[in-house]
């Protein structure tokens, strides 16, 4: 990946917020004076610290190239597969399946990805892997709660490994008037998932009051998703650049990350509750498991992906004509 | 440094969270307690425990799965100094309760699996003897419980290719033999302080 200057700005401009995130919490922390609000303070500075690592993977990912980031993404996947199969109860009878997952079907879907076989890249989990996991575990001969079992192996791959590729798949457009920029579009999407987060977890913990589901997800509150929304439409608008969008349409995508990031979180949280657990997992000091950080990310990544697709790579354009 | 390795990368490999819920990490004379479901067990209890107690932790393991091929007895020896018994005709030269005895010396701690050898029942199953014994013979031995949690689904008892999901262990209150406690209770107890630890395993 060359370096440009789009690149460089956006890459200062990440490492700005997290300067300026740094010093903010320590001020704060020094000025809190409750309890309550001390452990709020020491668990954001927890989390960033761990934004730091993984703004340093990720940028080191993207500089090093294609092969990098594809890389990067499919560890990703796997991480948050096992912490996505970790809290399903599934039987002795799934354990060869789970071999296949996570050893031979995760790494092809990469492999197709990093050939570029758009394809196979479609359609290999949703029909080939989904029909393989019940025969799989069929010649297994358990058949306690089979299609429950079943479902949540199918649901686990298309939500960790499907979802999640439609990142890095961003590197594989071939996108009018922007040719070989496309890991500035992969960061500017990761950093508006990101950003939308963040800033909804800061004005919900600052001014949230009505509670949008509390039954699903107590700290997701209209004041949180309206105000963290807009900010994070208005970075993203501003942001238009390093896009191959219109300030317009960079405007409407990153209100549309905002949505699809905001219920993809709450689908994860509901399914958390149901379990009885609070994170994901442990891998990330602050923050939980991997998942944790990925939520809104699954759900906004296939979105972005087709719209940009069909909208504007040059070789859908010219198939429409 | 090998053994080191060994640890860090079995705690990577089963993602392994280790919990100090009733005691801490302190280096005293433990005996370590655990349901045994997968051959990942003992190796991995032993990978959990901050390296200055790894090393004076002996794993007691069977003599008759250990000492098969090549890599096996190699690993038992030089990585894990494993203490192998003999469980299938023990005879009064090899006693597995003085085998374990000796091991535990005056400052080393065991891992023991008091089930006798891997489960594939949900709850474990009642503890052999050989855990009273032990403790009826080192009364100052700390009896450390240990809840394993997901190892039978990274490795089921069968099968000998992983599934990486994540396991957990959670460390109890340790327990000791009180004045007159018979066997059956005092075993039964044991077996009991193990499984209320499951419940913590899942907040």
């Amino acid at each position: 990946m060359n370096l440009d200057r789009e690149l460089t700005w956006l890459i200062s401009g990440v490492v700005a917020i997290l300067i300026i995130a740094s010093v903010l919490t320590r001020i704060l922390k020094k000025r809190a004076r409750s309890e309550g609000a001390r452990a709020t303070m020491d668990n954001v500075l927890s989390r960033t610290r761990a934004w730091w690592g993984m703004v340093a993977v990720f940028t080191l990912a993207i500089l090093i190239g294609q092969t990098g980031t594809i890389i990067l993404f499919g560890l990703l996947s796997f991480m948050a597969l096992r912490e996505f199969i970790t809290l399903t109860p599934t039987r002795p009878g799934d354990h060869r399946t789970l071999f296949w997952v996570f050893f031979i079907i995760t790494p092809l879907h990469y492999w197709y990805l990093q050939d570029g076989w758009y394809g196979m890249f479609c359609i290999f989990i949703p029909v080939y892997a989904f029909l393989f996991v019940p025969m799989r575990s069929a010649l297994a001969g358990d058949c306690e709660r089979f299609l429950e079992r079943t479902a949540k192996i199918q649901w686990g791959l298309l939500i960790c490994v499907y979802c999640v590729s439609h990142a890095p798949a961003l590197l594989m457009l071939d996108l009018k008037d922007y040719a070989g920029q496309n890991a500035k579009l992969l960061f500017w999407f990761v950093i508006i998932v990101e950003i939308s987060d963040v800033l909804q977890y800061v004005w919900g913990k600052t001014c949230g009051k009505h509670k949008i589901a509390p039954s699903v997800s107590p700290n997701k509150t209209w004041e949180g998703l309206l105000c963290g929304g807009l900010c994070t439409v208005g970075i993203g608008a501003a942001s238009w650049q390093v896009t191959p969008y219109s300030p317009l349409q960079a405007a409407g995508m990153s209100a549309l990350i905002v949505l699809t990031g905001f219920l993809g979180g709450l689908v994860m949280s509901a399914i958390k509750r149901d379990r009885g657990v609070k994170d994901w997992g442990h891998a990330i000091a602050g923050h939980g498991g991997v998942m944790d950080r990925l939520d809104s990310l699954c759900f906004a990544a296939p979105v972005v992906f087709h719209i940009t697709r069909y909208g504007f790579d040059s070789h859908v354009l010219l198939q429409r004509f | 440094m090998i053994s080191g390795l060994i640890a860090g990368s079995l705690r990577m490999a089963t993602g392994a969270l280790a919990r100090w819920h009733g005691c801490g990490p302190e280096l005293r004379q433990r005996i370590y307690f655990a349901n045994h479901t997968s051959n990942l067990d003992g190796p991995l209890l032993w990978a959990s425990l901050p390296a200055p107690l790894r090393m004076r932790t002996r794993m007691v393991a069977a003599h008759d799965y250990w000492s098969v091929g090549r890599l096996r007895p190699w690993l038992a020896q030089s990585v894990f100094r494993a203490v192998l018994i003999e469980r299938k005709k023990p005879t009064a030269e090899c006693n597995p309760l003085d085998t374990m005895l000796q091991a535990l010396g005056d400052d080393h701690s065991l891992i023991i699996f008091p089930e006798g050898g891997r489960q594939t029942s949900p709850d474990p199953q009642p503890f052999k003897a050989g855990l009273f014994h032990l403790a009826k013979r080192r009364p100052e031995v700390e009896l450390v419980p240990v809840w394993m949690e997901n190892l039978n689904r990274i490795l089921p008892k069968g099968e000998f290719l992983p599934a990486p999901l994540l396991g957990s262990l959670v460390f109890g209150t340790p327990i000791r033999l009180e004045a007159g406690e018979t066997k059956v209770d005092f075993l039964e107890r044991a077996r009991q302080s193990v499984i209320c630890l499951r419940e913590t395993t899942c907040s």
